[in-house]
């Protein structure tokens, strides 16, 4: 069995962030991604990320993900690819599947840094050929330069559902419109305005009835809702589009972390059932850390700062750094992400992420 | 479908031209991207047929996690086609069900 200080699973921000901060202070960190090519979704992000300097912000996504690769390199990570992590053993040891052999690595720390998946909603015709996640439109367009589609109906109006639609245009493809059940825009003004501003409709209480077509998307009939998100007989409208696109938000990638009997919450204002950790990263199985989405739906930015912190914390835990510097450094990353966690969406999330903290130190009970 | 200038991202970097065949059909990607992006750009988007209501399925997540774009490449069925690179020479056909039984050593 090989043996690490330190192991990441998913180089994607978090993963990274940790690696590179843990790294730096001497831990040696191997860090296995599923995917082909490191940096998780960041190397899709075409946009300008917002914020302050210190956040990269006015930076895109892809720029920033080269830069902490570079990093990582330098500072002697080994960046395992086409690794998947298959399961955790009661000992802590992982089970790799590298290429198609299966290993058994044993770390001192783990840093679970899985990240998210797409959620979905089916309706009649949600099979065909045409329906695609916002994820994939995204890796499509961004990654590989092709167009999911030349006329997009985009479901969902979170960040996600209005930063691709942009990004399709940018591509090339025409959105008919962004539907949402929701009352209200669910993502930041700046990107909503940005295809509100071209004449891209929003049509907020709004739903997906059907796709049509018999062998791929024909088109798409949406319904509206009341208030009670019940469709309303007589409201269909129906759109010639060839390219449903499904943004309808993400769900933490729990399951090392629950094989591992890591406790969880519920909580919905960051994603769903989550593991809770404590103010260093660390879930109730000591040794077992988490950051990024797969601790609480957040932004790639918040993630960095997480994975930062748990490198520090990782690094101050196996004796590579003292206890002063630990505190210091710890600080001036919660420092920074205050930030972020400010504003009517990123305070709602910095409560619930305390929630979780005090669920694991037992001054709150789990929902 | 291809995009050939992206105004952000400009000209993608893709390998050389090889030739794979679709059903039989010859066509043309670039080496090393995903098949599924290959067969996309030639217009194909049904890459299987479900087992039981035979329904068909296409690329839906792209990223290698919901194999809803399995298909048969080099006789063997279920190879996820969204992450699978392409070679020269290869032979992908759309899969029936769970494809060609067959027993591999």
């Amino acid at each position: 069995m090989r043996r690490y200080e330190m192991i990441c699973v998913g180089a994607g921000p978090a993963g990274l962030a940790a690696a590179i901060e843990a790294a730096r202070n001497g831990v040696q960190v191997v860090v296995y991604d599923e995917n082909d090519r490191p940096g998780g979704q960041l190397f899709k992000q075409i946009h300008k990320f917002f914020g302050s300097q210190e956040h990269r912000a006015k930076e895109r996504g892809f720029n920033i993900g080269q830069s902490f690769l570079d990093e990582a390199r330098e500072l002697g990570v080994e960046v395992s690819l086409n690794s998947v992590v298959l399961g955790i053993y009661e000992n802590g040891a992982l089970n790799v599947m590298i290429a198609d052999r299966i290993e058994q690595v044993l770390a001192q720390k783990t840093l679970v840094a899985t990240g998210a998946s797409e959620n979905m909603i089916p309706f009649p015709g949600w099979t065909l050929p045409g329906v695609v996640g916002a994820g994939a439109a995204q890796t499509m367009a961004n990654i590989h330069g092709i167009r999911p589609g030349n006329d997009i109906l985009m479901v969902g109006s979170g960040n996600v559902g209005v930063i691709v639609s942009y990004q399709m245009m940018q591509a090339g493809s025409r959105v008919a419109a962004v539907i949402d059940a929701a009352p209200e825009i669910g993502g930041y003004a700046v990107h909503a305005a940005k295809i509100a501003r071209v004449g891209v409709p929003f049509m907020m209480s709004h739903t997906i009835k059907e796709a049509h077509g018999k062998d791929r998307v024909e088109g798409a009939t949406v319904i509206q809702v009341d208030e009670s998100w019940k469709p309303i007989a007589g409201t269909e409208k129906r759109f010639e589009v060839d390219t449903i696109c499904i943004a309808v938000g993400l769900n933490p990638m729990t399951q090392l972390l629950r094989m591992a009997g890591c406790k969880t919450a519920f909580v919905p204002a960051l994603g769903g059932r989550l593991p809770v950790h404590d103010e260093n990263q660390e879930t109730s199985v000591k040794g077992i850390y988490v950051a990024g989405d797969v601790s609480g739906i957040e932004e790639a930015s918040t993630a960095v700062i997480e994975g930062r912190i748990a490198g520090l914390s990782i690094a101050h835990s196996l004796g590579y750094l003292d206890e002063a510097s630990f505190l210091e450094q710890r600080a001036q990353q919660y420092a920074s992400m205050k930030g972020l966690r400010s504003g009517s969406h990123g305070e709602r999330r910095g409560k619930a992420k305390e929630y979780l903290n005090a669920v694991l130190k037992g001054t709150m009970n789990a929902l | 479908m291809r995009i050939e200038e992206h105004p952000i991202l400009g000209t993608f970097e893709k390998g050389s031209p090889v030739q794979f065949t679709f059903d039989g059909q010859t066509m043309e990607g670039f080496e090393g991207e995903p098949v599924a992006i290959a067969l996309r750009s030639n217009g194909v988007l049904i890459h299987r047929y479900t087992t039981r209501r035979n329904e068909p399925r296409g690329m839906f997540c792209a990223i290698g996690r919901c194999t809803d774009c399995i298909m048969v490449v080099n006789g063997q069925p279920n190879i996820r086609t969204c992450v699978e690179p392409l070679k020269v020479g290869m032979v992908v056909e759309t899969q029936k069900g769970n494809g060609p039984e067959r027993i591999t050593e």
